[in-house]
């Protein structure tokens, strides 16, 4: 009786604390630590030397390329992202599931190989005689493509679940398609698009496998921030480093927040 | 005059409307009623737009309306789960039907204010259709149809979502609002006493056909057959008649055409008395009796007395 009760009594008590304890310490380890790491170590040389490494003219043009061509991926995909979700979700074409599946290869192909990948097929060695290797262009194409799945798979469980009815209820008064679409659907998919284009700036900001290839890594023309950290590792400049990273970390995080945002937005609506 | 001509529709094997033709008179608050698969909103559909007919043709006041799209019919549709806007406040969704037509402002908040008088929700145009009950969501709804001014008002079980004491009260409230606003109405509804306490005139479908119709007194009274009958109200059964429960006559004393039956259970539902009548080589007849009658006749279990149909009853089929 004694030890059963005992053994009853333990997961009241004790594992909460437990629980919360390990996870704490894991959360602390794995996330907080680094970054506090890093944060502290972009001021080694104190704030001056912090500021002067993220407004040197390398670390500006990388921040800016970074930060441009992350914004016209998540546009680009956004719209894109939204036409193959709407294809998916209301077309009837054979073949639909495999290209359901498609869409998540992007996810799970290590960056490495898509960045191989794209240099073959848009390289000095193109098939198809395009080569764009070493320019901007190339670039987008690495993010757009790596970027992919985001805004289709944010936008597809939403699109499926719209209510086909409201659709319908504004055809009989009077709506076209068009209105249809900009009136009732979009509004609709607004959250949804909105986040799935965050998720994709905020993974083509951090990007680095899918670029190193096909970037070229040419400063002031297509080095992205993640190319001149390493740059600046390599070349035993670590504050200078650390210091863009703060940079991206920052950026993330603003990222973070706007999602949850959208996410609560979204679902205040819902209801 | 809302008119469908020879309509049939068949979704893969199952026949939806099989050769469907119906005149529906201007003004009227007409109920389309039937089981479920009975084709009944799919011929709301058909004569919206929603849907095409594989064959027949559609006519609203006369010109043919087979080929025009929905948002061309001048129609009103209001669907059994609202169909709100869901991110438009209340106010913006019934403007939407004059905003996508470009009506200046001032004229479209002031008909939006009007119609939500009606429809009594002053003061909730600014709420959104989540912060709202359902009876509310389905009068938002109804402004929303009403808004365009539609030749045809056309409800798919406007009250199917909605808890009994709602449903009882939109009922009255949609017919008041009929009466004022005379627009003809095409009501669907499985449910026989929504459709004859609120329409004047009844369809009653079946597999994809149409039974009868007419007014629903006559309806109830003279159903075309037992189908009909059946679906109006409870049935029993006397010999080869079959007999509303509350028709049969029950006599202490043996008469004309009347048979003899043994008293069964005997319940008392208030105004009326169940009376359970046990018939020779028959099963047992349900016979509803008011209160009044029951008193009088004084039944109790055992008792033997005289039943008999009355004159107009249906033959068995």
């Amino acid at each position: 009786m004694t030890t059963h009760a005992l053994t009853l009594r333990r997961p009241a008590g004790r594992p909460g604390a437990l629980a919360l304890g390990v996870s704490t310490l894991w959360l602390s380890a794995i996330v907080l630590l680094p970054l506090a790491a890093v944060v502290v170590r972009s001021t080694d040389g104190g704030l001056e030397a912090f500021w002067n490494a993220v407004t040197s003219r390398q670390a500006v043009a990388a921040l800016r390329f970074t930060l441009l061509v992350s914004l016209a991926t998540a546009a680009i995909n956004a719209a894109g992202g939204m036409l193959i979700a709407w294809v998916l979700v209301r077309d009837r074409f054979p073949g639909k599931r495999f290209v359901n599946a498609l869409i998540d290869l992007p996810f799970a192909l290590p960056t490495i190989v898509a960045g191989l990948t794209l240099l073959a097929l848009y390289g000095p060695t193109s098939p198809f005689g395009i080569n764009v290797a070493f320019t901007q262009l190339a670039v987008l194409l690495a993010l757009l493509f790596v970027t992919l799945p985001f805004v289709v798979r944010a936008v597809q469980p939403v699109l499926i679940e719209i209510d086909r009815e409201m659709e319908q209820a504004a055809l009989s008064l009077g709506a076209g398609n068009r209105t249809v679409f900009l009136r009732i659907i979009l509004p609709n998919l607004v959250p949804a698009l909105l986040s799935g284009a965050a998720l994709a700036f905020a993974r083509a900001v951090g990007e680095f496998g899918s670029i190193v290839l096909i970037s070229g890594n040419i400063p002031f023309d297509t080095q992205v921030a993640s190319m001149y950290i390493f740059k600046q590792i390599e070349s035993d400049n670590p504050v200078g480093a650390a210091s863009v990273a703060v940079v991206l970390l920052v950026l993330s995080l603003v990222v973070l927040i706007g999602i949850r945002a959208l996410g609560r937005w979204g679902a205040r609506r819902d209801r | 005059m809302i008119a469908a001509r020879g309509v049939t529709k068949r979704f893969g094997d199952f026949v939806a409307l099989d050769d469907v033709s119906i005149e529906i008179p201007d003004g009227s608050l007409t109920a389309l009623l039937g089981p479920s698969g009975s084709g009944k909103s799919t011929l709301l559909r058909i004569v919206a737009g929603l849907e095409q007919p594989d064959e027949g043709v559609v006519e609203i006041h006369g010109s043919d309306q087979t080929r025009v799209p929905p948002q061309r019919r001048e129609i009103g549709f209001v669907f059994q789960h609202y169909a709100a806007f869901k991110h438009m406040t209340v106010h913006d969704n019934v403007a939407f039907g004059l905003t996508i037509r470009k009506q200046p402002k001032q004229r479209v908040r002031a008909r939006v204010e009007e119609l939500l008088g009606i429809v009594g929700l002053s003061g909730y145009a600014e709420r959104y259709p989540s912060q709202l009950s359902g009876g509310q969501r389905q009068r938002m709804a109804l402004a929303r149809a009403l808004a365009v001014e539609p030749r045809v008002l056309l409800l798919d079980e406007p009250f199917g979502a909605l808890d009994a004491l709602v449903r009882a009260e939109l009922r009255e409230w949609l017919r008041r609002l009929h009466e004022e606003v005379h627009v003809t109405t095409v009501l669907v509804t499985h449910d026989q006493e929504e459709a004859m306490a609120i329409a004047d005139h009844l369809v009653v479908m079946d597999h994809g056909r149409i039974e009868q119709v007419g007014p629903p007194r006559e309806i109830y009274d003279r159903p075309a057959n037992g189908f009909v009958m059946g679906f109006l109200g409870p049935v029993a059964r006397l010999g080869d008649r079959l007999v509303r429960p509350h028709d049969i006559v029950v006599e202490l004393e043996p008469g004309e055409d009347a048979v003899e039956a043994q008293v069964g259970r005997v319940v008392h539902l208030g105004f009326e008395v169940r009376v359970e009548l046990v018939l020779d080589g028959q099963d047992p007849v349900l016979v509803q009796l008011t209160r009044h009658d029951a008193e009088q006749l004084e039944l109790a279990h055992g008792d033997i007395v005289w039943v008999r149909a009355p004159r107009l009853a249906q033959a068995a089929t």
